[in-house]
């Protein structure tokens, strides 16, 4: 209704107000420029700026939520978008724009197409990349790291129902053989898996995340069964009670699959999904409170590390275009970050949690925050 | 109130300039202006509530946790109540610990005060007391001071919540004093000269330091951040609405009819909350917004306006998601959904140094004052902990519930209607 109505009087309106601004924006910056977005209106302080990194301060000074885009030539492409603005916010859209023709467009209600305005930016001589691919890229990512995902939620079904079997026939020694060998298929696609609020807490929670009266279930409450020599005063479960545990765990397990079948990942899904791993081996890992019974915390830990080296190799065509530096970055500390572990395997496996001295812990905590850093910063980058 | 200055010299010239405090500005008219504390501060220690928790969030506390010593009967714990009442008469007006100054007295003595704040003024100390559950019935289920029968139903231990981490040498206590200055050398002083008063009759279980109040709890007062970076505690209540701090921070007559004592008291609930602040610097600010629900540089909601604004919870954005995040912190917190309750939220930021990882060991210290736990926290926080996204990022380490008497009168001792 908007784009309709309004939209093409406030073009026009729009350009009258641009001519008379002066190209230059208030911060007296060329790259960036304000814009005063209300319900008719899309007033961009500046119709052209020089190629390079551009930032948009957009003010919603209207009523109703709004969005502020930056289309391609054709007025379809979306180069770069900023989505629910609240009335009275102000929020940055800052992008790396190469030389061309672009339009502005406010979308006051987040409906029609949107109060347009044209816009140029002119060649600075900068390098900022080529444009057009980036699109194939992200989309080339999402299918590599959807397919992984399926990939790794596959092998944890089978691998689930291997080791519940065992429990319930109180194969303990090979329960606990097969225990941690399982659970990497859930910490390499941690955050996925997460994701679910339902199904997180019943198959991952460690006890002390539960209150009074909640179930203790899942992959934690076997790990305590099976290695109970940490636990005070400890009541082993019954068969029945294995039963209904390792039952539900395989049954969660199945829906998971179900859920993660049709899964598709945006940029920065896939970025902040690295970044949100590299968070679960600082916060959980590297302090041994994962796995406070088996002692078994390096094999998420490094499973965490696979899950989001994937993620990053699968974007890394997009950020070497972008911002090389920082991927060299991240290529390095993933190497030191892997040397450091492999000093602490363990045949097919690593020691345990208990044989790391605590000079052996800080130098993990530092290399996973000298990868975490930069890894945060991949988003940005592969998204500007 | 007598009241020896610390020097001498300050006496009652800044008594009550500041407690007269002006009620003039409107929250709604936007952006309070910020009164600046004054070193001469000094708010008056006898009343109907005790200070420190209506007073104006000053920026510095020293938190700490007693448990009575072995041996110690009923008289001795009136005995302590009394010193201790009587050394924060003189110590709230900018006096010394003891009768006589920190530099008088028997030379073959050691000093009644420590000295350290001999040449500070009152700073706008306030010292609030409070009574943990482990007074009134101990671990091993003694009535060691004949006062089990008056033990306020709402004053048990709180219940276990998703995800506490607690460590008990940083929870409870028999007995709480929270010393709030706008000098960190004069909350400590007081909180040391306490303890040293306590030696034999109790012991200090654990204590805390806070800096850069986290709450406003004046008009008068700009809401400040906590070390997210974000404005905390704006729909925290401030002094001024006295008919909502009458409803929701004190306990009314005829509450509980085993605890009249403590009726114009309060609950004062503290949670030390460890913040992973190494990961939370890596969360993309469109992470950090929507996790809080404000914006970071403004602290208004996302649904638009400007701080003081109410959100709008149903306002929808792209893809008919609400714009503000049904788990988000404000979301969550907010009155609307938590059954219409306030708290008067007094919390300070913290930074204990580093772990052995070589992270900031740092956080909040949370304190809520409430007419009652059980309907005015323990239902926020069982909701909270289960769902704000926010607690990806916390980890809740220290934890206490105490019952706050109400304000002393000249000749009287903190609490002593507990005991008559």
């Amino acid at each position: 209704m908007i784009r309709s109505l309004v939209a093409p009087v406030l073009a026009a309106g729009l350009l009258l107000t641009t001519a008379c601004t002066d190209n230059t924006a208030a911060s007296g910056d060329a790259r960036t420029m304000s814009v005063k977005a209300s319900d008719t209106a899309c007033e961009v302080s500046s119709v052209e700026a020089p190629s390079g990194t551009l930032t948009f301060k957009v003010t919603n000074e209207g009523s109703k939520i709004n969005e502020f885009y930056l289309l391609g030539e054709d007025g379809l492409r979306i180069v770069a978008e900023v989505e629910n603005i609240g009335p009275g916010l102000t929020r940055d859209l800052v992008l790396s724009a190469p030389a061309g023709t672009y339009f502005t467009a406010c979308k006051p209600g987040m409906v029609g197409e949107g109060i347009r305005g044209d816009f140029t930016v002119t060649d600075s001589g900068e390098d900022v990349g080529p444009k057009g691919e980036d699109a194939e890229l992200v989309a080339e990512a999402d299918k590599q790291y959807a397919s992984y995902v399926r990939d790794q939620v596959d092998q944890l079904v089978t691998k689930t129902e291997q080791f519940a079997t065992l429990v319930k026939e109180r194969k303990d020694d090979e329960a606990r053989a097969m225990y941690a060998d399982a659970r990497v298929h859930w910490e390499r696609v941690e955050t996925v898996a997460e994701s679910f609020g339902d199904l997180d807490p019943q198959m991952d929670a460690r006890e002390a995340d539960l209150e009074a009266g909640d179930e203790f279930t899942g992959w934690h409450r076997l790990e305590k069964d099976l290695w109970p020599a940490r636990a005070e005063g400890y009541t082993a479960m019954t068969d029945a009670e294995r039963a209904t545990v390792a039952d539900k765990l395989v049954a969660d397990t199945a829906t998971l699959y179900d859920r993660t079948r049709d899964m598709t990942f945006t940029a920065s899904d896939i970025a902040n999904g690295a970044k949100g791993l590299l968070d679960e081996v600082a916060t959980g890992k590297v302090t041994g409170e994962e796995e406070y019974w088996s002692r078994t915390d390096l094999w998420d830990f490094q499973a965490n590390v696979d899950g989001a080296k994937v993620a990053w190799e699968g974007l890394r065509p997009l950020l070497q275009r972008k911002d090389s530096a920082l991927d060299g970055q991240i290529e390095k500390a993933f190497a030191s970050l892997q040397a450091l572990l492999d000093k602490h395997r363990d045949g097919e496996g690593f020691v345990t949690y208990d044989k790391l001295s605590e000079d052996d812990i800080k130098q993990l905590a530092d290399a996973v925050n000298t990868l975490s850093e930069p890894l945060s910063k991949m988003a940005g980058a592969i998204l500007s | 109130m007598s009241g020896l200055s610390r020097r001498g010299l300050f006496g009652a010239a800044g008594a009550g300039t500041a407690a007269a405090g002006a009620l003039a500005l409107s929250m709604a008219a936007g952006k309070p202006a910020e009164k600046e504390p004054h070193a001469s501060d000094a708010y008056p220690y006898y009343g109907a509530h005790q200070g420190g928790i209506v007073t104006p969030a000053q920026d510095r506390m020293h938190f700490a946790a007693f448990d009575v010593a072995d041996g110690i009967d009923r008289e001795a714990l009136i005995g302590l109540l009394t010193d201790w009442t009587d050394a924060a008469a003189r110590m709230t007006q900018g006096g010394s610990a003891g009768e006589l100054d920190a530099m008088s007295g028997n030379y073959d003595s050691p000093p009644e005060d420590t000295g350290e704040a001999y040449d500070l003024p009152p700073s706008g100390l306030t010292i609030t007391f409070g009574f943990g559950p482990s007074l009134f019935v101990d671990g091993s289920g003694a009535d060691r001071f004949g006062i089990a029968t008056r033990r306020p139903a709402a004053l048990e231990r709180l219940p276990h919540f998703v995800a506490d981490n607690l460590n008990p040498s940083l929870s409870d206590g028999d007995l709480c004093i929270q010393a709030c200055a706008h000098d960190p050398q004069v909350a400590v002083h007081a909180v040391r000269n306490l303890t040293r008063i306590a030696f034999g009759r109790a012991v200090l279980k654990w204590s805390q330091l806070g800096f850069g109040r986290t709450s406003s709890t004046s008009v008068d007062q700009v809401t400040a951040r906590n070390l997210f970076g974000f404005k905390d505690g704006t729909m925290g209540l401030r002094g001024e609405q006295k008919a909502m701090i009458d409803e929701h921070v004190w306990v009314p007559d005829g509450a509980d009819p085993a605890a009249e004592w403590l009726e114009g008291g309060s609950y004062l609930v503290a949670r030390k909350i460890k913040m992973q602040i190494e990961t939370w610097d890596r969360a993309p600010m469109r992470e950090q917004e929507n996790i809080v629900g404000r914006t970071k540089r403004e602290g208004a909601p996302l649904s638009g306006g400007v701080e003081f604004d109410q959100p709008d919870f149903a306002l929808e954005g792209r893809g008919g998601v609400p714009i503000m995040d049904v788990d988000s912190h404000v979301t969550l917190a907010h009155p609307d959904h938590n059954d219409g309750v306030h708290m008067l939220r007094r919390g300070y930021n913290y930074v204990d140094g580093n772990d052995d990882l070589g992270r900031l060991s740092a956080g909040l210290f949370f304190i809520a004052f409430v007419t009652d736990p059980r309907t005015h926290y323990i239902p926020m926080q069982s909701r909270m902990s289960r769902n704000d996204l926010m607690m990806e990022y916390l980890q809740h380490i220290g934890s206490g519930l105490w019952a706050v008497p109400p304000g002393v009168a000249e000749g009287e001792f903190v609490g002593q209607a507990l005991f008559a």
